[in-house]
């Protein structure tokens, strides 16, 4: 049987981030996040709450919309993540980024990145979305600025661009 | 204060032998954590009781849902979305699938598991009361063998669970027999996605000839631990369906739960709001049977 490390050792995690693949030498339960913004300069992630409730920190993992504050970066050995810096570069991401901008989708911009990635995530799953769909798609994301109309409006407008084009 | 990762001990057994071999050696030493969307939380906030953290995501045993005739096997580490996705889960079993659509937002879903929503024994656990009126029973593990407890005797009291310091929640098993129920859900929040329920119900019930054949109610958030509600299920099993009866159950209701008082509501709001929730609920059941 493996025998678990002590406490305060840092640990050789490797996973593939953007496509590329990275190692990091990190306390296992360092926050993913911090390991983004810190270790790897990936500041386009943010820090809103610090406790899952604001989506602010969304990344995705093997495909999937999480929040790189609740996750441990130990659990990250072979993973496949993707920032807002990584799915910038994806057609689809730069058609909702275009939306955003159009409709008044981004204010302040600490949640933007994190609502990006949130309609990248539904648009994947759902390429013509209800109103309603669109709003829990987005449940998890919270802004201050926008009061969400000009959000919901953007990520119907992409939806549209993405499905004609 | 901010918990400070260099004082964690993190391991990944990475298999279900592993894990309950290092359970076995320091019991209750060790706090699994699989999605991390209720331990994270604590441990940021650095009001994690536990030191020795020990990864259970990656454990392919608990990520498995089987189903057999008679029931449905779910692995402790399924996630909600797993489970929103799962054909027979939302086919047969509405409550739960409704529950894991309410459970924290798409991001939370995509991690938070239904195991750790048991183990973490929070009573206002929105598919809680779901597993109450399935009858689920919990498969509990450890390297001495495995038990089966009916998830009704689990939780003890507020945060506390009959989860041994050597024991993983292994699997959660709910026969497939309600299908033919009527069923209902409803959550009452500040908001619908992400906020905790201040009061939420789940609730079976058939009727056959203008008569409560079986009824189960539960509610959570409202006590301690999450309520089954007997006392009321008992004034209308068997009983003609009226609105009569629906006034009756009621007053079973209010004086059968005792509320709590906390951060999210009042408990004389909840009692209001719980009244409310088995009348809409029976009136519901009541319409089956005359639309049909």
């Amino acid at each position: 049987m493996r025998v678990p490390t002590q406490a305060g050792v840092r640990a050789e995690i490797a996973f593939t981030i953007n496509g590329e693949t990275k190692k990091v030498i990190a306390h296992p339960m360092a926050r993913l996040l911090d390991v983004l913004r810190n270790e790897l300069q990936l500041t386009g992630t943010k820090e809103g709450c610090g406790e899952g409730e604001c989506g602010s920190c969304s990344v995705l993992l093997d495909g999937l919309l999480v929040n790189s504050c609740l996750i441990p970066v130990g659990q990250m050995q072979g993973a496949n993540i993707v920032t807002i810096e990584g799915i910038s570069k994806q057609d689809a991401a730069q058609r909702v980024q275009e939306a955003f901008l159009e409709c008044g989708g981004a204010q302040c911009g600490i949640c933007t990145p994190g609502m990006i990635l949130a309609a990248v995530h539904l648009l994947e799953k759902n390429s013509a979305p209800t109103l309603e769909e669109i709003r829990e798609g987005l449940a998890g994301n919270l802004c201050r600025c926008t009061g969400y109309t000009q959000i919901f409006a953007a990520v119907a407008m992409a939806a549209r661009r993405i499905v004609s084009k | 204060m901010r918990a400070d990762p260099a004082d964690y001990c993190y391991f990944s057994p990475g298999n279900l032998i592993e894990a309950l071999g290092l359970l076995a050696k320091d019991p209750a030493q060790w706090l699994p954590i699989a999605g991390g969307t209720d331990v994270m939380v604590q441990y940021s906030a650095g009001k994690l009781v536990y030191r020795n953290l020990m990864n259970i995501w990656n454990i392919p045993e608990l990520r498995n849902i089987e189903v057999s005739p008679e029931e449905i096997r779910i692995g402790a580490a399924c996630t909600y979305t797993e489970l929103r996705k799962h054909e027979i889960v939302s086919r047969e079993f509405e409550l739960l699938s409704r529950a894991a659509a309410w459970t924290g937002g798409i991001a939370n879903q995509n991690r938070g598991t239904l195991g750790g929503n048991i183990a973490n024994a929070s009573p206002g656990a929105d598919s809680l009361p779901a597993l109450l009126v399935y009858g689920a029973e919990l498969t509990l593990i450890s390297e001495r063998g495995a038990r089966r407890v009916a998830y009704a005797d689990f939780h003890h009291g507020y945060k506390k669970t009959a989860l041994a310091g050597d024991e993983l929640i292994r699997e959660i098993t709910l026969p497939r027999r309600f299908s033919e129920y009527f069923a209902h859900a409803r959550k009452v929040g500040a908001r619908n996605a992400q906020a905790i329920s201040k009061v939420c119900l789940a609730a079976l019930g058939q009727l056959v000839d203008g008569k409560v054949h079986d009824v189960r109610i539960a509610l959570g958030s409202i006590a301690p631990v999450p309520l089954r509600l007997y006392e009321t299920e008992n004034a209308v099993r068997g009983r003609q369906m009226d609105g009569f009866l629906i006034e009756a159950a009621r007053k079973v209701v209010t004086k059968e739960i005792q509320p709590i008082d906390d951060i999210r509501s009042t408990a004389r709001y909840r009692a209001e709001v719980a009244g409310n929730l088995v009348e809409e609920f029976l009136e519901k059941l009541m319409a089956t049977e005359s639309s049909a």
